[in-house]
């Protein structure tokens, strides 16, 4: 058994109208886990899922899924993955039962009633299974979207955007239901530009701008690195200015003079926060309230992308 | 081989056809029933043969074939144009299918459709004249093949096309004026010598002749020349389809 579920070199996508959406990727996903690729609109997120999924012909660079070259060997590379693009496209006449089958068939899998009757019944469309999907509601059909992807059981799922227009409590769902599939051992590849989804699903996160990959690192790895911590103190008696020889230390006032406002970085040695304390009770400078903040996933993304 | 895949595409466009399977039908019936009251009764009493075949059953094979033609075309390039009108596309470019699998699936489909419909309006036919089919295969054959070959082509407009317009584009100034003009109601030999000669640039001309000679033994030309035209545009149509794939034309970015 392969360990990298994905592995992609040097991938660039430049489409006809000369925009160029990927330039140069690489990246190695690891079997079972999920991983988030995080970007703004725009950053090549979608045009890098289609480009291993078969849909846009990449301008150079090579894809390997489960160790199948998604060219030269495209039946087994595609068979491996189940894909919930970003848009809903489902064929509105049709029955969920049928479409769910047919997606199954297009796979190259035999009829298997038992396997999409349990699949139905864990994405809660079951009792819908004889509906047309037009008369169904989008968070439905969305879910639709997903049984129609892991319809042949396949390796690895990729959800581009799956929760975009979705409601709070569908969404929750959702994470729920995909870290289900996580425990099956599936490869989960999920695009968002929502960073709390990032955060609370993904064990590894790849930031993309521009078509560039910004920086691949588990999570908390992502926050330790970028994230900055700040400590407020709110004093006692406002201060006018911040005293000269504390220059070193990279303080701000805020809410005229009445906070005191102290960044620095998550990785730095916890010395420094004495020290400051000690120097702030020298200057008799007193806190009634120390407050700590630590910087979330969008924090680090806006500093990045920004 | 997909097979399962090459099934579910066929299976799922046939149902589609079965949902409208009350249109499906009776369109080509009624514009059978018509042509046969205006021509066949009220202008055909006036016309004694046309090369040697009573004119009622004179007009049955350029019936059929002006029906299959015309249900090829829209056929075909409904089915693809469609999942790419909505976006279902993306499903049949994700899966393990090479592009014999994928034109099996929807040309299969809609060919199928064809002769079915074919089949229908040769039956309703008997309903008015007696029919005589002098060489049963070769009229299976070439009912067969002018349905594969014009769905192919549907395939490749529905491909081409980029809006609803386009889609009735080819079949309206094309398709339609080839086939009126291909001697589904006269015999081309009846022209004047230079127009019998721009007719033969027709390839209709060749599927309806050698159609009818496998009725009535009588064609516009010998069924030698029919077999390799309609064989030609097999492979040209084969061909460009190849070509669309390979390149990915208006399917892959």
């Amino acid at each position: 058994m392969q360990n990298t579920a994905i592995e992609i070199s040097g991938l660039h996508k430049t489409y006809e109208n000369g925009f160029q959406a990927l330039a140069g990727i690489d990246l190695e996903i690891k079997r079972g886990e999920i991983f988030a690729l995080l970007g703004p609109n725009g950053a090549g997120k979608t045009t890098l899922i289609s480009a291993i999924c078969g849909i846009v012909q990449p301008s150079a660079g090579r894809i390997l899924v489960c160790g199948h070259d998604n060219v030269a060997d495209y039946r087994a590379a595609r068979t491996a993955i189940g894909l919930v693009p970003q848009e809903l496209a489902t064929d509105a006449f049709e029955s969920v039962w049928n479409t769910v089958n047919f997606s199954r068939g297009l796979f190259g899998k035999p009829r298997n009633a038992d396997y999409i009757e349990e699949l139905l019944k864990r994405l809660s469309l079951w009792d819908k299974k004889d509906e047309q999907i037009r008369r169904l509601s989008g968070g439905m059909k969305r879910r639709v979207m997903i049984a129609k992807a892991l319809s042949h059981e396949p390796d690895i799922l990729f959800l581009d955007e799956p929760t975009a227009g979705v409601d709070v409590e569908l969404r929750k769902s959702m994470w729920a239901q995909v870290r289900a599939l996580q425990e099956t051992g599936v490869t989960i590849i999920l695009t968002t530009h929502y960073i709390e989804e990032a955060e609370e699903m993904a064990d590894r996160i790849g930031v993309i701008n521009k078509g560039r990959l910004v920086i691949t690192e588990t999570k908390d790895a992502l926050i330790k690195k970028m994230g900055k911590r700040q400590m407020v103190f709110s004093l006692r008696e406002p201060l006018q200015d911040i005293p000269s020889d504390m220059a070193d230390y990279a303080l701000a006032l805020a809410d005229n003079g009445n906070k005191l406002v102290y960044t620095y970085n998550a990785h730095q040695e916890d010395r420094d926060i004495s020290d400051l304390l000690e120097c702030l009770r020298e200057k008799n400078i007193r806190p009634k309230e120390i407050e700590s903040r630590q910087s979330s996933l969008e924090d680090i993304f806006i500093q990045m992308v920004g | 081989m997909n097979y399962h895949g090459i099934k579910a595409i066929y299976a799922f466009e046939m149902g589609r056809t079965l949902r409208t399977i009350g249109q499906s039908i009776a369109s080509p019936v009624i514009s059978t029933v018509l042509y046969f009251i205006v021509f066949g009764s009220a202008m055909g009493s006036r016309i004694q043969t046309m090369d040697g075949v009573p004119y009622g059953a004179f007009i049955v094979p350029g019936l059929i074939m002006l029906t299959v033609l015309g249900q090829s075309v829209s056929n075909a390039s409904f089915g693809i144009y469609f999942p790419r009108f909505t976006g279902t596309i993306y499903e049949i470019l994700s899966a393990p299918l090479s592009v014999i699998e994928i034109v099996l699936g929807y040309v299969g489909a809609a060919a199928s459709k064809s002769v079915i419909i074919g089949t229908i309006v040769l039956a309703t036919s008997a309903f008015f004249v007696p029919l005589h089919i002098a060489h049963p295969l070769w009229m299976v054959f070439f009912l067969i093949m002018t349905s594969v070959t014009f769905s192919l082509m549907g395939f490749i407009i529905g491909i081409w096309s980029d809006g609803f317009e386009k889609l009735q584009l080819i079949p309206l100034l094309i398709i339609t004026p080839l086939t009126f003009l291909g001697g589904s109601f006269y015999s081309v030999k009846m022209l004047p010598p230079f127009w019998y000669k721009v007719s033969l640039a027709n390839p209709v001309v060749y599927l309806i002749s050698g159609f009818r000679w496998s009725f009535y033994e009588h064609g516009d030309v010998n069924l030698g020349t029919s077999v390799t035209m309609i064989s030609a545009f097999t492979v040209v149509a084969l061909g460009i389809i190849a070509w669309i794939f390979k390149t990915g034309y208006r399917l892959r970015k």
